[in-house]
């Protein structure tokens, strides 16, 4: 926990500062700063982190991948309950908390996704969606190395969920740090794909990756329904 | 007598022949114009499918043999100038339409290119449609569908779609939020002030142009 909380504390301070100094008329007030973060990631992501996970991948057994992506989602399902509660969103809380309890309970600490195999719809609510349903900005665009896009108030979301995740409240610390590590590798694994589509079909993936991270979230925050943009001039 | 008997029968023949062609001309795109937004996206992505599923070229990852089989299904369907027009916004309008037409001939290399990427990847996915809700007479409708993959996260894909002379034509896709064709205006908007339209067209070319697509 005090690694994190070291880790994110001038992160959260930095973001703070950032979201009172933007201007609200762009998405990204911090372009160049972010560009630079963009091609420090793309060293330290390309030379390091996706080899790693590209072995991970490449040489785990699906079943035990499954099991760990299944383990991490269970988190993000409780995750997504508290939220949806936060959010007022009473079925999407009831399906997520059913969900936890029937993986934690029947799905051997939720290495097991037995509610999506009863047909229990999987939410994806997060803390950075509850601050846009409470109508806060998202504030200026980030693009944090290893971390990846962002905002001000989804950066802020992240943090919150880093301080409340049950991984850091692990007593035993080499058990929390491989959780850690691991979390990561599974998120990076997840990413792989969207990552090659990317490559594929962007003439600058900085600008590619901000335009769909921002269209994505704000599609998240209006659950699937957000009303037509403001710039759309055909 | 008999001469010309047989030659006003040729002639009644030929109008008969003629007006049934006519016909048919005048039918044929009433009655595929008629065929309704959702169950056009359920026929080709159907078929599409299925070939993904049984062509073994296709398994094999044969990009050519993708590329074609893109060309062939898929592109019809999609009202390419349109996806340009809302890629290239502003600019679209002041291009002249040889650029136009070059823009939109790169464009769609580069959309075909994406999407061959993206099916080469979904190989075992099944897709679920939801029913359409719209007006009889509207003319441009979204087709909502869902890609299930088994134990992932279901993606949502929606069309957007408009009905032309020639039938519904798609001209948005939009992938979990993330359309395709917006997505790109911060990049052509980018590419045009750096280089005006043909400086756009001359990157777009490079991107298609540089190597097969593994």
């Amino acid at each position: 926990m005090r690694m994190i909380r070291s880790v994110f504390a001038p992160l959260a301070a930095v973001m703070l500062v950032a979201g009172c100094a933007a201007a609200p008329s762009r998405d990204d007030p911090f372009e160049p700063m972010n560009r630079a973060s963009y091609r420090v990631h793309e060293v330290v992501d390309g030379h390091f982190i996706k080899p790693m996970v590209q072995a991970y991948v490449d040489y785990t057994p699906r079943l035990v991948q499954q099991g760990i992506h299944n383990f991490f989602g269970n988190i993000d399902d409780f995750f997504s309950f508290i939220n949806a509660a936060l959010q007022n969103k009473p079925d999407k809380a009831g399906h997520d908390l059913g969900r936890v309890i029937t993986n934690t309970g029947f799905g051997l600490l939720g290495l097991i996704d037995v509610a999506s195999e009863a047909g229990v719809p999987k939410g994806n609510e997060d803390f950075g969606q509850t601050f846009g349903v409470w109508g806060i900005p998202q504030g200026p665009y980030l693009f944090i190395p290893v971390f990846g896009p962002t905002t001000v108030r989804d950066g802020t979301g992240w943090i919150v969920r880093g301080y409340a995740s049950p991984i850091g409240y692990i007593e035993d610390i080499p058990t929390r740090n491989v959780l850690w590590a691991l979390n990561v590798i599974d998120l990076r694994a997840s990413a792989l794909q969207a990552e090659s589509m990317v490559n594929q079909a962007a003439l600058d993936p900085y600008t590619f990756i901000r335009r769909a991270y921002l269209q994505r979230r704000r599609y998240l925050v209006y659950d699937g329904q957000p009303p037509p943009a403001k710039d759309d001039d055909e | 007598m008999t001469n010309e008997r047989r030659r006003a029968t040729a002639w009644v023949h030929r109008l008969c022949l003629l007006a049934v062609a006519w016909l048919a001309a005048m039918l044929a795109p009433v009655a595929f114009a008629q065929e309704a937004p959702d169950a056009l996206v359920k026929r080709v992505s159907q078929e599409a499918l299925a070939i993904i599923k049984t062509d073994p070229k296709v398994q094999a990852g044969d990009q050519a043999r993708i590329r074609e089989l893109i060309e062939s299904k898929l592109t019809p369907h999609f009202d390419i100038d349109r996806m340009t027009a809302l890629a290239a916004g502003r600019a679209y309008r002041t291009a002249t339409p040889e650029q136009k037409q070059r823009l939109g001939e790169e464009f769609k290399t580069l959309l075909i290119r994406t999407y061959s990427t993206a099916l080469n990847q979904y190989r075992d996915q099944t897709i679920d449609y939801k029913p359409l809700r719209a007006d009889p007479g509207a003319t441009d409708v979204t087709v909502r569908t869902e890609v299930v993959r088994p134990g992932q996260t279901p993606v949502e894909i929606d069309y957007s779609m408009t009905k032309t002379p020639s039938g519904w034509k798609a001209y948005d896709v939009i992938v979990g939020g993330v359309s395709l064709v917006t997505n790109y205006r911060d990049e052509f908007t980018q590419q045009v002030q750096a280089g005006g339209v043909d400086g756009l067209i001359r990157s777009l070319a490079a991107k298609n142009g540089g190597g097969a697509a593994k």
